[in-house]
């Protein structure tokens, strides 16, 4: 079989390359209207008037950090219109998760409509990589993702763990 | 009486430029950096809320470095390693001296100012190799060999550079160098050697695109083995050889203390001068900071065949036809 060859050339650089002076110079214009535009910016956004921001950074504790519109973060459980979570312990969760941070333990729902109903629902967010696929595989769309809630944080890792009381409270 | 207050208050004013400005360079490019790359900069250090642009971070730093434990590993030689920091910033405080600030503002006037001021810088290579030498560490070894053979080389072509238009003023008197530039400013007359006289200046100095004595975050430097206000002041050198190299170029390409058309005269006339010439070298510090924030780092190979090869003989040929055209000329 004749291996295809394809011949790339060298990039060259000419003589005013070369000398790199006109480089460093169209390199300092670059940088140099990058300073004054952003600083007319920063003066502007100063005294009040409107304009674009002079720099991309949010700064993040004292101004809320803004998601996406498709970020999913935290994980919430759902509850039937009676009241009882939705969750029919049928582990699809647990098993397509990933990371395994999903535990379940089932026990006999007193409901004979619904048989089997959670009796711990732990996911550790410490290990979770948010990738959703637990929201897709609920067959009775117990568990979700909410949105805009970021400040998951704790100091220690037994703490990142939320039970099931956790969960079915909304973030 | 009067003598000794005013040779004081000359003194006073170019010490204080120079650390007052080192310390505020430090914010310089920090901010310079941030307004330029579309980021904030530091801006968190606050005295009763006040954050007044983050102008409070450089007396934060100086604070962390003079309160940092003084930690001095078991292996490094005792006295060089307490003597290098001292020999590098001393030997750039000293140059200070020697800048004209005004026509009769200058700390130190002396008919071989320029002289003077070279031999410093190439004295404060002895700050950067003993350092090298008395961490006792190989690494703090190489970078001191790294960062001589550099200055060395840089410093040689310093030389080189400024004899051209120091032979078309005349003079080794900066003052009167400057006086030399009264109808034509030596950018203008000299092109070339205040082009090598900025690169070599800036390699000189030790600045990016030629730090790597230091490099701080890539290459280990020959400062690894210090810490607190001992590496704090091989940081003040550096900012303190960088005011020197652009106040060297203010007096020698900028005309110093001249503004152009406006004969100045009298007292209000010699403040005038003292800010003209403030002025300039802070324009020409900030061009050289934008050049750190615009070029990569070289190559050591790259670097001493810019220096030996290029920018030598392009100084002995510039020097060469100053010296053929003054002849012509007279």
């Amino acid at each position: 079989m004749a291996m295809t060859v394809k011949t790339v050339s060298r990039p060259s650089r000419g003589l005013l390359e070369q000398i790199y002076i006109w480089e460093v110079v169209r390199g300092l214009g670059i940088t140099f209207r990058h300073f004054f535009v952003n600083l007319t910016r920063h003066i502007l956004a100063l005294i009040g008037l409107p304009g674009k921001p002079g720099a991309a950074t949010i700064q993040y504790p004292d101004v809320p950090a803004v998601l996406g519109a498709r970020a999913r973060t935290r994980h919430r459980l759902l509850r039937r219109e009676d009241g009882a979570p939705r969750c029919t312990s049928c582990l699809l969760c647990e098993t397509i998760c990933p990371a395994r941070c999903i535990r379940i333990t089932a026990e006999e729902s007193p409901d004979v409509m619904v048989e089997k109903r959670a009796k711990t629902f732990d996911i550790d967010l410490g290990m979770c990589v948010f990738c959703g696929h637990c929201v897709e595989a609920c067959p009775v769309d117990a568990i979700r993702m909410d949105v805009d809630f970021v400040e998951l944080a704790s100091y220690s890792r037994a703490d990142m763990i939320l039970d099931m009381d956790e969960l079915l409270k909304p973030s | 009486m009067i003598l000794l207050a005013w040779t004081a208050l000359k003194v006073g004013f170019a010490l204080s430029f120079g650390l007052g400005l080192a310390g505020l360079l430090g914010w310089v490019e920090r901010k310079q950096s941030a307004v330029l790359q579309d980021r904030i900069g530091a801006n968190r250090a606050d005295i009763f809320g006040f954050r007044i642009l983050g102008l409070f971070h450089p007396i934060a730093d100086a604070l962390k470095l003079i309160s940092k434990e003084d930690f001095a590993a078991s292996q490094v030689r005792q006295p060089f390693h307490a003597l290098a920091p001292m020999i590098s910033l001393g030997c750039c405080m000293l140059c200070l001296a020697a800048l004209p600030f005004g026509a009769n503002f200058q700390a130190w006037e002396s008919p071989v100012g320029l002289v003077y001021v070279l031999a410093l810088l190439g004295l404060g290579a002895h700050g950067v190799v003993m350092a090298g030498y008395a961490s006792g560490s190989n690494y703090g070894l190489l970078g001191g060999l790294r960062g001589v053979a550099q200055m060395v080389a840089y410093e040689v072509c310093l030389a080189a550079i400024l004899a051209g238009p120091m032979f078309l003023y005349g003079t080794l008197d900066l003052a009167q160098a400057v006086r030399a530039q009264a109808g034509l400013w030596g950018m203008f007359s000299q092109p070339l050697a205040f082009l090598l006289f900025l690169v070599a200046g800036m390699a000189a100095s030790k600045r990016i695109p030629f730090d790597l004595p230091e490099g701080e975050s890539e290459i280990v430097g020959y400062h690894v083995e210090y810490s607190g206000m001992k590496f704090g002041m091989f940081m003040m050198s550096d900012f303190i050889e960088n005011i020197v190299v652009a106040g060297l170029g203010t007096a020698l390409f900028l005309g110093g203390w001249q503004v152009p058309f406006v004969h100045l005269s009298g007292t209000m006339g010699e403040a005038a001068m003292v800010a003209s010439f403030c002025a300039k070298t802070c324009a020409l510090l900030f061009l050289l900071m934008q050049v750190r924030w615009t070029l990569p780092r070289l190559r050591f190979d790259q670097l001493l065949d810019l220096g030996w090869k290029n920018i030598l003989p392009l100084a002995l040929i510039n020097f060469l036809a100053t010296v053929w055209g003054v002849w012509l000329w007279r």
